[in-house]
């Protein structure tokens, strides 16, 4: 598609650029999303560009009108958002990390989330949240979760996960322009991944999977992060003696899911693994296993297999977050336990 | 205070319907011809109708879940309302948001809120886009004594002061939050002073008085209105009926109802109109009578009207969403 590499941390400001450039109704506002904003000298401006540097120079295009700090009141701003879409704008509000859900809970669940339905229609709710995501940076329970699931469940919510450069842009543009509230999930381990990433103005539509790898012998359903783990075992069965033809679908989006891909694969395969970062219980995994059960248990020549973190927290300890996310070993020993 | 006939006469006339609409609504949740749970504003009426006085239907206002009050002062359609409380398809909101959640966005209503709490966020949001666009619209934030203690609030004044936004945040305090006193639970006993510590100008006035409410919200409207920032006004006023229809209310003393009915905002207002000769006493009667009959015919037409159809509970949702993925993993009963 294209020859141009961009990271996923840069396909990511590329996407706010050019959305925030095609429509002036989009606004960015978050904690230190540029820094320093007590501050009027030229050398404090865009201290940070968000904690990671996912937004940096933005504020040099669009100001500080547009790209706004807010002090650190996750309620209060995520509140804020919910207002400024119900009344005319696309606000993209960076929660730093996913774990601050539960700061800032309510204005999601029960206000951006269901005001559209409990106002009959007569309503909508454009935002975004951006939000990291990703265990791996030694950052421990609060700061590295993967709990996307969590929002799967409310009605009325969008979550999407990209795990490539190009769909990081394509998402967050599809994102931006939808019409209901998406939360937007960063996986910060990525950050530094490069792919190739089309210029201008790119949009990969919500509630599409992507087939990353066709094969014929089993489904692995792979999100995000876990999508690199998936494809990372898939080379390894094909090469190793045993010739085993894994199909990897990344689902990018979480809701809506594209139940279609998901179905036409294990139907073709007969074989179902899913991997997933997520803590397991009620989660996108359990929902891909149910959902091969209740619509495609005539095609399983096999039980399906999840690969999932543990039902716990992060630890912190490195040894012990290496050994919480799965691996392409452990995804290659479920493949091995569908084939019966 | 310059105020002129025709707002006198409006202002007399939205109090006389909050009125109608909230005492009819206790007599038929008696007769037990109401689904649900709903919280009356009667008694509060010089707060919502003072304040909205000052608004157009392009300014904004978010709402508790003690709401009708605010609908009818901003203007909400009443029958709509009515057929809202009554779950039926030609509601507000489809029947799908009831009492506590009545909205009408076009009219500038964002909505009751069953959140304590949850509106301040919300104002500051429709405060930010009027003043990123340079609209010149201001955003009424209601809630009450309860909710002056929630962070939601306190974070809320933080956002408009920082930022400057044209809100106009306005304390409903009633003297009870469910059953219990801000005498109990507010430390510091003063809500208004709270605003101060966040550098936002504030007054508390007396709630029962529509003028003097009309005067203080004029005041922190043109302020918003003009770019100064937002103002909090608390206003003292008292809820007639308990927190909810079906409240036995034995957290306060017939005493004090009797002495709060005994200085009545509407009673109040109309002999303070007709004692200075701004209005006849005939004009208000015909207000009454309209009143009633609006409220009449509101009752019939929530009565008449259809229930939503079951595949209504599949809609509107999401803008654009699977409608498979509304109900997975099984067929949508027949």
């Amino acid at each position: 598609m294209t020859d141009r590499m961009l990271s996923y941390r840069e396909a990511i400001n590329e996407a706010l650029r050019v959305e925030m450039a095609r429509d002036p109704n989009v606004i960015l506002m978050g904690e230190d999303v540029t820094g320093a904003s007590h501050s009027d000298k030229t050398e404090h401006l865009d201290a940070w560009g968000g904690v990671l540097g996912v937004t940096k120079g933005l504020v040099h295009e669009f100001g500080r009108d547009r790209v706004r700090d807010t002090p650190i009141t996750e309620s209060g701003f995520m509140g804020a958002g919910v207002g400024a879409a119900a009344t005319g704008l696309r606000p993209v509000v960076e929660l730093m990390f996913i774990g601050f859900m539960g700061v800032c809970l309510d204005q999601i669940t029960n206000q951006a989330a269901k005001m559209r339905y409990m106002f009959g229609g007569k309503a909508k709710i454009p935002l975004v949240v951006r939000t990291m995501i990703g265990a791996g940076f030694r950052a421990a329970a609060q700061h590295s979760d993967s709990i996307y699931s969590t929002f799967v469940h409310f009605p009325g919510l969008k979550v999407v996960a990209p795990a490539t450069p190009a769909d990081a842009k394509g998402l967050l543009a599809a994102a931006i322009r939808d019409d209901d509230p998406v939360i937007y999930c960063e996986n910060k381990v990525l950050y530094d991944t490069k792919g190739p990433v089309p210029e201008g103005e790119y949009v990969v539509p919500l509630g599409k999977a992507d087939i990353r790898r066709e094969g014929k012998d089993v489904t692995i359903v792979a999100i995000s992060r876990m999508v690199h783990v998936a494809l990372e075992a898939a080379n390894q069965l094909a090469k190793n003696g045993n010739g085993i033809s894994a199909e990897v679908i990344d689902l990018r989006s979480l809701a809506p899911l594209d139940e279609d891909a998901v179905l036409s694969s294990v139907q073709k395969t007969g074989r179902l693994v899913v991997v997933d970062e997520d803590n397991p219980r009620c989660s996108v995994a359990t929902d891909i296993a149910t959902l091969a059960a209740t619509q495609a248990i005539e095609y399983l020549n096999g039980p399906v297999r999840l690969v999932t973190a543990p039902h716990t927290p992060v630890p912190f300890s490195p040894v012990l977050e290496d050994f919480y996310v799965p691996t392409p070993a452990r995804v290659i020993q479920a493949v091995r336990e569908t084939i019966v | 205070m310059e105020i002129s006939k025709e707002k006198l006469l409006w202002i007399y006339e939205r109090m006389r319907l909050i009125r109608e609409f909230e005492d009819r609504l206790h007599k038929d949740f008696a007769a037990g011809k109401i689904p649900g749970f709903v919280h009356l504003y009667a008694g509060e009426e010089a707060v919502a109708t003072g304040a909205c006085a000052n608004l157009t239907d392009r300014d904004f206002i978010t709402s508790t879940h003690r709401g009708h009050g605010h609908c009818i002062a901003k203007g909400v359609d009443i029958k709509a309302m009515m057929a809202e409380i009554y779950g039926k398809a030609t509601g507000a909101c489809k029947g799908k948001g009831g009492s506590m959640h009545i909205a009408d966005v076009s009219k500038g209503m964002l909505g009751a809120n069953g959140i304590v709490g949850g509106g301040p966020p919300l104002a500051c949001g429709a405060g930010l886009t009027s003043k990123i666009k340079g609209t010149g619209q201001v955003t009424i934030c209601f809630f009450g004594d309860g909710a002056s203690n929630q962070g939601t609030t306190m974070e809320g004044m933080n956002l408009a002061g920082i930022w400057k936004l044209p809100v106009v945040f306005i304390c409903e305090n009633n003297g009870y939050a469910e059953t219990t006193s801000p005498k109990y639970s507010v430390s510091g006993q003063d809500i208004a002073a709270r605003a101060r510590g966040f550098g936002l100008p504030s007054v508390a006035v007396d709630g029962l008085d529509v003028l003097a409410i009309y005067e203080a919200v004029r005041e922190a409207v043109e302020r918003a209105r003009r770019g100064d920032g937002p103002t909090f006004i608390e206003a003292q006023t008292y809820r007639y009926y308990g927190h909810f229809e079906g409240d036995t209310i034995r957290y306060r003393d017939k005493d004090e109802e009797e002495m709060y009915r005994s200085r009545d905002c509407i009673q109040r207002f109309r002999q303070t109109v007709l004692n200075q000769g701004l209005v006849s006493a005939d004009e208000l009667d015909a207000l009454d009578q309209k009143a009633r009959q609006t409220i009449e015919e509101a009752v019939a037409f929530a009565e008449q009207s259809p229930a939503p159809a079951l595949t209504d509970v599949l809609t509107d949702v999401y803008v654009d969403f699977p409608e498979k993925a509304l109900w997975p993993f099984q067929a949508v009963p027949a």
